[in-house]
């Protein structure tokens, strides 16, 4: 008989759980480089929007003496890391149908550690994705006032934000049946988020039910907090806002979806 | 722990979902070092004990132990000690070959050379070397297989399961996934296999158990099972319609399978030349002009025929080869 290895007693559960999670953040980091039409897809897509929002439709959007292309880029750069953010729920969704999920929870290891590398991946893609975004914006004009520490106040949200929308497009990803499904139902939450904001108009100029929303919900703290550290418009309540909007979307989600992970039966 | 030798035990197994009992009752055990093979056609149950056994799904009833542990009060334990092979090829397309291994590797916990080598030399054995460092989405599918089962062995474990390991593949990568089986038994690993071709079960397998309708039908070996089936099928196409139902009476025999329509009588016998012999000389003798003869393997179907009295097909969507 050959050799059987057992490894389980030689590193204490934290350092594998650990080591589970480093291999599987490894694989999803690998899939950005390896999946190149997604990189650029999910990066061109947003160059596109700023660019019609910019020399489209900015000329007719009054934004009260501040020059729309900066007003813009932060609108811009929080709608990209939304919808950067659901990719998790497509890798998810993907695993799931391969089997690839099912293999993972027949191992020895923390299975749960594959929604960590797919959120990981999410966050260096849309790392990338910003800074492509930022360079083309300071082509089309956009001039930001924000000082190093603002900028890393800046990175800061984006991450917490990302992170937030990354777990839970992890939850949609494990209640899906499907890729496609996943597509719909993340666009179905992203779409009306990221447009009922204050991401390319200000908020004033919509119907009041609308600004109800559109004032109160995540994203516009987001956007409101990311453009006033940007080009000095005042921060308001908003930076504590969007910090514990990300938290405790963050705080709520993971538990759900390791839950609905390990609950999750195999593909019949 | 019932019998130390047994590195799969399941005991009164039950197993439903919602109201469609899935499992109702399953008593089986697989002697270290030994291959039983599961038959039966789709919907059986065969892929819901393999899911069981490899802790994916938890029993309703009943007691499934894997190398002594229990599949339900110890999981984690079990999956130490398992290799699964689903039905979907669960490998990463984006990620090369060698990626993928070294990957299942350190996830069994491996040490990363160990992984390495162990990648390496399953690639090897594999017939995947050239192919390595290449991305799986360019892969077969039998090389995709190939390395499905490469993976769930990176760790050599003891017990393997294997979810028709063959389904779909051409007649050339299937002899090349038995061949390595076959490897695999020598080594001393202890397997579960599902299939719907009785010719893999009888090939590979020591024990074959008969799954229907979430119950075991038969249990014994292949010669046992055979001797039920017979060896051999001999099938006979008649000339004349008018012969038919005289052809039936003089080749009436149990587990016969006759279509007025095709004109087709099949029969089994014991594989002898003389057995074919005899049913064309009184064939002749009764002056019936055949059309066709030939002669094949059982099937599942003739199988089921035999053990059910009705055809394996008749329930599975997917017709058995």
């Amino acid at each position: 008989m050959k050799q059987t290895v057992n490894p389980y007693q030689k590193h204490s559960s934290i350092y594998h759980a650990t080591s589970d999670t480093g291999v599987l953040v490894v694989r999803s980091l690998k899939h950005i480089f390896k999946n190149m039409d997604q990189l650029l897809g999910l990066t061109i897509q947003p160059v596109m929007f700023m660019l019609l929002f910019g020399y489209v439709f900015g000329g007719a959007i009054n934004t009260g003496g501040i020059n729309y292309i900066n007003f813009l880029v932060a609108g811009i750069l929080v709608q990209m890391s939304a919808f950067g953010a659901t990719t998790t729920a497509l890798s998810i969704a993907a695993d799931l149908r391969r089997g690839i999920i099912d293999r993972f929870k027949s191992l020895p290891m923390t299975s749960s550690a594959v929604m960590t590398g797919h959120v990981t991946a999410d966050l260096v893609r849309n790392i990338i994705s910003s800074g492509v975004l930022i360079v083309v914006a300071i082509f089309m004009g956009f001039r930001p006032s924000a000082s190093l520490l603002e900028w890393l106040y800046i990175l800061g949200i984006l991450i917490l934000f990302t992170l937030a929308f990354s777990w839970v497009s992890a939850i949609m990803g494990l209640l899906a049946g499907s890729v496609e499904a996943v597509q719909w139902m993340t666009f179905f939450v992203v779409f009306p988020l990221t447009f009922a904001s204050a991401a390319f108009v200000p908020t004033e100029t919509m119907p009041g039910w609308l600004q109800v929303f559109a004032q109160n919900q995540p994203v516009t703290h987001v956007i409101e907090s990311i453009r006033a550290l940007m080009i000095g418009t005042p921060i308001g309540s908003h930076g504590w806002l969007a910090i514990i909007w990300s938290i405790g979307l963050i705080a709520i989600s993971i538990p759900i979806a390791a839950y609905l992970f390990r609950a999750r039966q195999p593909l019949q | 722990m019932t019998d130390g030798n047994d590195a799969i035990v399941i005991k009164k197994l039950i197993k439903s979902f919602k109201k469609l009992k899935v499992l109702d009752g399953i008593d089986l055990s697989v002697k270290r070092g030994t291959m039983l093979a599961l038959l039966g056609p789709n919907g059986a149950g065969k892929t819901t004990i393999v899911r069981i056994l490899s802790t994916l799904l938890k029993p309703d009833g009943g007691e499934v132990l894997v190398n002594g542990f229990d599949v339900r009060r110890e999981p984690k334990k079990v999956r130490s000690f398992i290799g699964l092979t689903g039905q979907y090829t669960a490998v990463d397309e984006l990620l090369s070959g060698r990626e993928n291994l070294v990957m299942m590797g350190r996830l069994y916990h491996l040490a990363k050379e160990e992984s390495k080598k162990r990648a390496d030399e399953l690639l090897y054995q594999f017939d995947l070397t050239e192919a390595a460092d290449r991305s799986v989405k360019t892969y077969s599918g039998g090389m995709r297989r190939r390395l499905d089962l490469a993976a769930s062995l990176i760790a050599s474990p003891p017990v393997i399961f294997l979810d028709e390991p063959t389904l779909g593949l051409d007649p050339r990568s299937r002899l090349a996934m038995w061949s390595i089986i076959e490897k695999l038994l020598e080594e001393g690993v202890t397997i579960l296999l599902t299939t719907q071709y009785l010719e893999e079960a009888d090939r590979l397998a020591d024990r074959i158990a008969v799954l229907d309708k979430g119950k075991i039908i038969a249990e014994g070996t292949a010669s046992e099972l055979k001797a039920d089936v017979g060896t051999e099928r001999v099938e006979v196409v008649i000339e004349r319609p008018e012969d038919f139902d005289r052809a039936v009476k003089i080749m009436e025999r149990d587990g016969m399978k006759s279509d007025r329509e095709e004109r087709s009588i099949d029969v089994s016998t014991n594989g002898s030349v003389f057995a074919v012999k005899q049913i064309l000389d009184a064939l002749h003798d009764a002056k019936i002009e055949i059309d066709t003869m030939s002669v094949h393997k059982p099937t599942l179907d003739d199988v089921f025929l035999r053990l059910t009295g009705r055809e394996a097909s008749m329930k599975g969507e997917e017709k058995n080869k």
